[in-house]
């Protein structure tokens, strides 16, 4: 009789690349942020400084948070370009409230609220009505971007109550934003390990037809998905918003780029099925060093756009690789 | 005479699995050679070989005597090998005129293309093919499937082919669009043209062919004029082996009904399909593709739920609207293609066969690790898969231990009615019989199932009853005992015999 052959023990490169696989994207790019911070630290002392490193942590944790969101969108094999916009929205609908004098925890929660629902509706049309994420989001880009600008004249909005401004608390010493980071990354992370629905998200972009045939009601799975996205993007949004004195009705250009190169740089496969939040948190993290670096070492930060791009496309490639070495 | 094409020994593998074993085949110039065999068997692998989509690991190919290694189909159509795919490839918005000629049109002395000597040239191929009614300007989108194939025929023609590739070119064709395509074939043949004819129709084969050859489990089994053989013979030599280690069957007790179809239809596709299962048998269902096996197995699993007729579990009347309705009342579905249908390929084996019952696994929202790996361990040791351990990857497993995953899964549900499609398709035989016995086995303890497959052996070897489908309908059931291959075999092909006869 003749047995399938057993993969008996690989090769090394072999089972370094199966490490990489299982958790290895994280621990790379914790250590490229590790040696980043030595490396610039050692060029330029004040790279290390308090004031700076808060403004890498703090100021780009609202990032950090909507990637969380994006790496389970493109978990799901799906993907949202639109999200940029969404936060602008958000952020004006929150800072729209704040100046207008309704309760504090009101100007907070709407734009969690509105981000869910306007998901809800993106996610209902990716998953019933079979339009693919990249095109419908794709046309919410525009018209959420659109909607904000001429619904504020482009003006910005000043003078938000004290009281509103989340991003600028800092229980313990610490900004309010990198508990958000923080605890969010952690329970996003522990959910998409251990609850069933994360373990459904995997397999619905790891093969959506396996999922489908082995029972599991896949467009309420991606409706939610989306619906959890929007729910980041809300919280994302209002750290966004309250962390300076002004909201900016042009929220920073190519923020949804920034987003989704967190998440897949971060080690979430563009093709859905892996990867993780905590990933695409360090990854985040690792861009606003980076630009934060480029400033400290007098290269011109417009720079940074090129080195997100030279990642994702490494991130990318490798990701091939990988796949057409183990298939 | 020198052959037009001749392999000598040709041997090809993908991954583990030989698929071309030390194949010898030739075609000579005015000859039709028919290519035979189940799925599976290589015909479509030689195919590729000859057309230059796949290289040979070992033999040769020669082409007019000369040995020769074709690097990509283009070439192949160089050296006068044409090929007419099933799925037609042509141009839907350009003239009939312009796909004839795409590629190697007439040109002007100024390297313009000459239209009038393009559309005469068209229109001359199309008048030795017979179809004068057929307009060299309307856009082929405009056309019907027998009319498109003949364009395809006449774009092979206007490269000047010696040799015509056509892989079931009947399989779409109304009878007497069929009949029509046979007589072009026959002119083809008559101006020296060689053939190779891959069909399922048995009448069309003898109606037609000058030799056959056979290929079984990607060996050459022989290779004869048709004059000695018959319609019987050739089946024995499609489907004859050793049946009784391969299909390790049991007898088992039969229970009491689990499923009943009555009078069950999808769209035009199933057609009132009647069926009983009961508990402790395997019901096979043979049937070629496209026969509505598949689709009646889909059909019970709601992924293509049913728009007429009913379907009873335990006796009580049920809806299947969807594969999770289906999963609920406890069937379960091993699909025909694993790898699309059945795993998770990035995840891992614990994941995979966790899946179907992710949710009964979590508690308050967490899955219970303790227990998925337990499953995982079990299923493992139960099925006989051979892997590093629980968290191996499944897309590094073989074919055949990748099906065991699939099969447990769906075992963890604990299901009462089990459809296995193509349970065997594309792993090795020793695996084969592992898979074999595992249904055995899950039979002996009660389970009902329902075994779809295109290998008459396998059909015959592991059934308590089978089922014969053709056009959507159950057409013939025999009892274990009546299944021979010669009245199933024939209960399968048994469409277009009567109406090709004319043509014969």
């Amino acid at each position: 009789m003749s047995f399938d052959v057993m993969q008996s023990r690989p090769s090394f490169p072999r089972r370094l690349l199966g490490f990489v696989e299982a958790n290895g994207q994280e621990a790379i790019i914790l250590a490229a942020i590790i040696l980043l911070f030595v490396v610039v630290g050692v060029v330029n002392p004040r790279f290390l400084g308090n004031s700076n490193l808060t403004s890498i942590f703090s100021g780009n944790a609202y990032i950090a948070v909507a990637a969380i969101g994006m790496a389970l969108v493109i978990i799901s094999g799906n993907i949202d370009v639109s999200v940029g916009s969404l936060i602008g929205v958000l952020a004006t609908i929150a800072g729209t409230l704040a100046v207008n004098g309704y309760p504090i925890i009101v100007c907070w929660l709407a734009p969690l609220a509105v981000g869910v629902a306007i998901n809800a509706f993106v996610g209902f049309l990716v998953a019933y009505v079979r339009i693919p994420s990249i095109v419908v989001t794709l046309g919410m880009l525009s018209v959420l971007k659109g909607g904000l600008i001429s619904a504020t004249a482009g003006a910005w909005i000043n003078n938000l109550p004290p009281e509103f401004m989340l991003a600028q608390f800092r229980p313990f010493g610490v900004p309010a934003p990198i508990y958000f980071m923080v605890t969010l990354t952690l329970l996003a992370a522990l959910w998409m390990r251990y609850s069933g629905f994360g373990r459904t998200i995997y397999a619905i972009g790891g093969n959506p037809d396996a999922a489908r045939v082995t029972g599991i009601r896949i467009e309420r799975s991606i409706v939610c998905v989306f619906m959890i996205h929007g729910f980041f993007a809300g919280i994302a949004a209002v750290l966004f918003a309250t962390q300076l004195q002004v909201i900016q009705s042009t929220v920073p250009p190519n923020l949804e780029l920034t987003v989704i190169t967190a998440a897949v740089v971060g080690g979430v496969s563009i093709l859905g099925g892996t990867g993780t939040v905590i990933g695409s948190t360090l990854a985040a993290i690792l861009f606003a060093a980076i630009g934060s670096a480029l400033i400290f070492t007098n290269v011109s930060a417009y720079w940074l756009r090129a080195v997100q791009g030279l990642f994702i496309l490494a991130t990318v490639l490798a990701d091939m690789a990988r796949r057409r070495r183990l298939r | 005479m020198t052959a037009i094409v001749e392999l000598r020994q040709v041997s090809k593998s993908f991954g583990n699995l030989k698929v071309l074993k030390d194949v010898s085949f030739d075609v000579q110039p005015g000859e039709v050679h028919a290519l035979l065999g189940e799925n599976g068997a290589g015909k479509s692998t030689l195919i590729k070989i000859i057309s230059g989509v796949l290289h040979p690991d070992e033999g040769e190919l020669r082409v007019v005597g000369e040995a020769v290694r074709l690097a990509s189909p283009r070439e192949a159509r160089g050296r006068g090998i044409a090929t007419v795919y099933q799925e037609l490839l042509l141009f839907p918005e350009l003239s009939v005129a312009e796909n004839i000629y795409l590629g190697h049109a007439p040109r002007t002395r100024w390297g313009a293309i000459d239209w009038p000597k393009m559309r005469s040239g068209a229109r001359a191929l199309l008048d030795s093919l017979d179809s004068h009614d057929l307009d060299v300007d309307t856009k082929v989108g405009l056309l019907s499937v027998a009319n498109r194939q003949r364009v395809e025929i006449a774009k092979a023609l206007s490269q000047e082919a010696r040799l015509l590739i056509m892989d079931e070119p009947t399989a779409a064709l109304a009878d007497s669009d069929a009949r029509k395509l046979l007589t072009i074939v026959r002119r083809l043949r008559d101006r020296g043209v060689g053939i190779i004819y891959v069909s399922h129709r048995m009448q069309e084969i003898f109606a037609l062919a000058d030799r056959v050859t056979v290929l079984r489990d990607g060996a050459f089994i022989a290779t004869k004029p048709i004059g000695e053989v018959t319609e019987g013979s050739l089946v024995s030599m499609m489907v004859g082996r050793s049946i009784d280690q391969l299909f390790p069957k049991t007898e088992t007790a039969r229970g009491a009904t689990v499923l009943e179809l009555r009078n069950v239809s999808h769209r035009e596709i199933v057609r009132n399909v009647s069926l009983t299962l009961r508990a402790g048998e395997i019901l096979g269902i043979a049937g070629l593709i496209g026969s509505g096996r598949t689709e009646t197995a889909l059909t019970i699993f709601g992924i293509t739920p049913a728009t007429s007729g009913e379907i009873l579990v335990d006796g009580k009347p049920v809806v299947i609207d969807s594969p999770a309705a289906a999963r609920a009342l406890g069937i379960a579905y091993v699909p025909e293609d694993r790898g699309l249908q059945g795993l998770v390929k990035p995840q891992t084996i614990r994941e995979n066969i966790s899946l179907a019952i992710i949710d009964r696994l979590a508690r308050l929202l967490l899955i219970d690790r303790r227990r998925e790996g337990q499953l995982a361990r079990e299923s493992i040791a139960r099925f006989g898969i051979r892997a590093r351990g629980p968290e191996q990857l499944v897309r590094q497993l073989s074919g055949g231990n990748q099906q065991k995953v699939v099969l447990a899964k769906w075992i963890a549900t604990e299901p009462r009615v089990l459809i296995m499609d193509e349970p065997t398709r594309g792993i090795d035989v020793g695996a084969k019989a592992e898979i074999h016995a595992l249904m055995s086995k899950l039979a002996g303890q009660g389970l009902a199932v329902l075994m779809i497959s295109s290998e008459l052996p396998e059909v015959l070897g592991m059934s308590d009853r089978v089922l014969v489908m053709r056009g959507g309908a159950v057409v013939a059931e025999f009892d274990r005992a009546d299944a021979t291959p010669d009245a199933v075999g024939s209960a399968m092909t048994a469409a277009g015999q009567s109406s090709l006869e004319g043509a014969a």
